[in-house]
């Protein structure tokens, strides 16, 4: 193809995109657009997989019956989060080996905030309230993008992240009415989850990149700091009925903007953590390879099983 | 052995009455394994009745290049509508 036929071809894509129509997975894009979508949605399905470890941590020790429940049905779906989002990103011409090879390589991102530790039962209330609050604002925009399967994905992502919420607020909730020792848990983890929830919408608007392209694309409608503030606004109130601080002596309503101020963020501490320098890197992704590792004969067998088992059904055909 | 399990489509019908819709792709090994993945990736929360599961590979799908010959043809066909044909006012319920 010509220069000036690409030129073209691009110019009926981007208005089949601001018309609202979906591009499918075999329709023509300019390569930019698919490399774009495959970082973004192979990074996505990347948070989910390794943001089942932090949680995983506590599937064992939780405590009560109905916890266990809800925590283990929470990280099966973000397991299916991850699975939908897979297939989403191979419709555009990426295997899902090429995929695992760059997480756990290193190559491939995924969200920073599960590069912290889990250090108490409340954390998984914070992780709830907090990380899937800021996850349902960063995503709810996205069931509206423009690349047909990640839409549809988003949406049953969607569906499925507002449980995770409220579990997560239940149970800190629950911790906040019990003992001194439970609320200061609860304020504990408040302590320590909050700024790096910030910090999940990423750096802030003079400092990203990408946002003017994304925004043609519609895999963003708001900016980063219009995002956070949202996050900010909405869970401010929340704090307040669960009855414990946020950490910031510099929060207040700001009544001439009709939101809420906030302090600075560390993000001299974000861009170490997303250098892979934060608390728990490393683990992650050894934890998340030996899991891929020690699997490797249940794949192997499952595949030489499904051989046997068709060539078996071939000699009967031949047979009868 | 370096071989990866291949991709299958999957096809839900979420209640009686209703057709069966694609609901998105797995990997698996085989057919039954595909069954099963698609039963816990798919329908954790009651959204199917029934599922159909095929190899991606056995779909022949047409192609966007193609959709001037085989789609636009229907465009100049008004007549295959009911709005095409003039009657009178006083004709009802036709
Ligand atoms: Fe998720
Ligand atoms: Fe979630």
């Amino acid at each position: 193809m010509s220069e000036k036929e690409i030129k073209n071809l691009e110019e009926i894509f981007e208005a089949r995109i601001a018309r609202d129509e979906k591009i499918e997975p075999k329709d023509w894009m300019p390569e930019k657009y698919r490399k774009t979508h495959i970082r973004q949605i192979s990074q996505h399905a990347h948070s989910e997989i390794v943001g089942m470890l932090p949680e995983g941590n506590w599937i064992t020790r939780a405590p009560s019956l109905r916890r266990k429940a809800a925590l283990l049905a929470k990280v099966q779906d973000e397991a299916g989060h991850g699975l939908y989002l897979y297939s989403a990103c191979e419709t555009l011409g990426i295997s899902r080996e090429e995929m695992y090879e760059q997480l756990h390589t290193g190559k491939a991102k995924y969200s920073s905030i599960f590069n912290y530790p889990t250090l108490t039962w409340a954390d998984m209330g914070a992780i709830g309230w907090l990380v899937d609050g800021a996850a349902i604002i960063n995503q709810v925009p996205l069931c509206n993008t423009s690349y047909g399967p990640y839409a549809r994905a988003m949406i049953r992502v969607c569906k499925e992240e507002s449980f995770h919420q409220r579990q997560g607020f239940e149970s800190l909730l629950t911790l906040c009415k019990g003992t001194p020792d439970q609320k200061n848990m609860a304020q504990d983890a408040l302590n320590r989850w909050w700024w790096p929830s910030l910090m999940m919408f990423g750096p802030t608007d003079d400092e990203s990149t990408h946002t003017e392209q994304s925004m043609k694309w519609k895999l963003k409608r708001k900016t980063n700091d219009e995002l956070r503030q949202q996050f900010v606004d909405q869970t401010v109130p929340q704090a307040e009925i669960l009855g414990i601080t946020i950490p910031d002596p510099d929060l207040k309503w700001n009544e001439e903007r009709g939101h809420y101020d906030f302090g600075k963020i560390n993000w001299d501490e974000f861009w170490q953590v997303v250098k892979g320098h934060g608390p728990c890197n490393k683990q992650r992704i050894k934890d998340r390879v030996s899991a891929w590792e020690k699997g490797a004969w249940v794949r192997d067998a499952a595949i030489a099983y499904a051989e046997k088992q068709e060539k078996r059904n071939q000699e009967e055909r031949k047979a009868s | 052995m370096k071989k990866n399990w291949p991709l299958w489509e999957v096809f839900v019908r979420s209640k009686n009455g209703l057709e069966h819709r694609h609901f998105g792709s797995l990997r698996a090994a085989d057919a039954e394994m595909a069954l099963e993945n698609a039963r816990d990736v798919y329908t954790r929360r009651m959204e199917g009745i029934s599922i159909w599961v095929v190899e991606s590979k056995d779909i022949t799908a047409s192609n966007p290049e193609n959709n001037g010959e085989l789609f636009e043809p229907a465009q100049d066909k008004v007549y295959r509508h009911p709005t095409f044909y003039e009657l009178p006012d006083e004709l009802k319920h036709m």
